[in-house]
């Protein structure tokens, strides 16, 4: 018997698609790209099956065109994300995001000791390690891996 | 280096660390001058910490500066509960140059932020202490002639040591050989390892005081202290290990200095005082004129 084929997010007709976001990490990545303050149009699906990442979500935006900056910001949270840029329904970029060098106000910082857990001072971290995420605090100057990576 | 701040150690080049120390050098000539005259310096003492205070005090004064400033947090509003952002706003008023210490990390590179007056970091919890490490390069290069090629013992309390740390780090600018002798439970950090691995210098580590000590250029003692131990019987097990007594001294190098940041409790006996090759009281004297050197230098005095 043959399945109804059906888009679980409708097609966008200019804008921006972002795949291959891990469920788990949807709302993150509409946080950091501070898609609950814009006024366009937004349609997101989640928690739909993925070979690949178990379950994934998905994002379209219509009208917003990111850029590369921006949109490697979202890299700690949704490091495989492709980006799909559609003009007139065709898909006319595909991009992948980049861990960025530096990364301001994304991550916190686990030294528990660091001026940041304590005043209002925004995060700053250089990349040491793009591989296994490593940060290196611009404060305190301790190292933040992977496995204690949390986003604000 | 007019109008920056001296937060970590890695914030100066090695050509400016060298300035630095040539200054010091002139100012151990003539500690004595009027230089820092009509100049109000704030020292920020939010941890007490007696010895940095008054080495760094007593170079001001030498040179005829003013100081405003508190020597612990309870006599100040901070214990109101006044951020550390307000605290350096308003002071930064009052003064041209701002010694602080805190006991939060990163505290001193963020009031370097905000401050319009150089900040200079006097030890940032177990981050950095740029100027101990300055005193200490001084020490070494006066008594050694160079900073090149030295064989270096780092003693002691390698984990959690931020002096041992911070010189080992800037040291590295200058081919060192480093001999690392600690218990098991403080030994050298691997990141730091790595970090030697990675510029192809030499390291030894050992448990404890072997023949290799009549190698040493330099013999740098930490304070092992109890409370790093997470069993207290492996602390009385190691504790008179690492204790340095003048008999171990006999076939040492005649170059050869010892050094310690201070306070010292046992790990030093009082025997090796007299010895020459002891040296660090005469390393707390070089911090007054390091001190000197680099707050004349960020106030673009020098």
């Amino acid at each position: 018997m043959k399945e109804a084929k059906q888009m679980s997010v409708s097609a966008i007709q200019n804008g921006t698609v972002i795949d291959h976001v891990p469920a788990r990490n949807l709302f993150k990545v509409i946080q950091i790209l501070g898609l609950d303050r814009i006024d366009n149009q937004i349609t997101f699906g989640t928690n739909l099956e993925s070979k690949k990442l178990g379950l994934k979500a998905i994002i379209k935006i219509s009208g917003v065109f990111f850029e590369d900056e921006d949109i490697n910001r979202i890299a700690l949270v949704a490091p495989d994300a492709k980006l799909n840029i559609i003009k007139d329904y065709e898909v006319v970029e595909k991009k992948v995001v980049e861990v960025p060098d530096y990364i301001v106000g994304i991550a916190k910082c686990m030294n528990p000791k660091c001026i940041t857990n304590f005043e209002s001072v925004t995060t700053r971290f250089k990349v040491v390690s793009k591989k296994n995420v490593s940060l290196k605090c611009h404060y305190c100057e301790k190292i933040t891996n992977q496995e204690n990576l949390q986003i604000i | 280096m007019k109008n920056r701040s001296l937060v970590s150690i890695d914030d100066f080049s090695t050509e400016e660390i060298l300035r630095i120390l040539d200054l010091a050098e002139e100012f151990e000539k003539e500690p004595t001058q009027k230089l820092l005259e009509g100049k109000v310096i704030a020292t920020l003492f939010f941890e007490p910490s007696t010895r940095t205070r008054l080495s760094f005090e007593s170079a001001i004064n030498r040179l005829g500066g003013k100081i405003v400033g508190f020597s612990d947090a309870s006599n100040s509003s901070v214990s109101k509960g006044e951020t550390l952002n307000d605290t350096i706003l308003t002071v930064n008023n009052y003064c041209d140059l701002i010694v602080m210490r805190h006991p939060i990390e990163g505290s001193a590179r963020y009031a370097s932020e905000i401050a319009s007056v150089p900040v200079i970091n006097a030890g940032d919890g177990a981050n950095q202490h740029p100027t101990q490490t300055l005193l200490d390069l001084y020490s070494i290069r006066k008594t050694q002639g160079t900073l090149d090629n030295l064989n270096i013992f780092m003693v002691g309390d390698l984990k959690y040591g931020r002096t041992v740390h911070s010189l080992m780090m800037a040291m590295s600018r200058w081919n060192t050989t480093f001999n690392f002798i600690s218990p098991e439970e403080l030994k050298m950090p691997d990141e730091f390892k790595l970090y030697l691995d990675n510029l192809g210098l030499k390291y030894y580590e050992h448990n404890d005081f072997t023949d290799i000590i009549s190698k040493a250029d330099i013999i740098y003692m930490t304070r092992v202290q109890k409370e790093r131990f997470s069993d207290p019987i492996e602390y009385e097990k190691v504790k008179n290990v690492y204790v340095l007594r003048n008999s171990m001294l006999k076939n040492t190098k005649p170059n050869m200095r010892i050094l310690h940041p201070l306070p010292r409790v046992n790990e030093i006996h009082q025997d090796v005082d007299s010895n020459p090759k002891a040296y660090y009281f005469e390393q707390a004297l070089n911090g007054v004129y390091t001190r000197q050197a680099i707050v004349c230098s960020l106030l673009g005095i020098k």
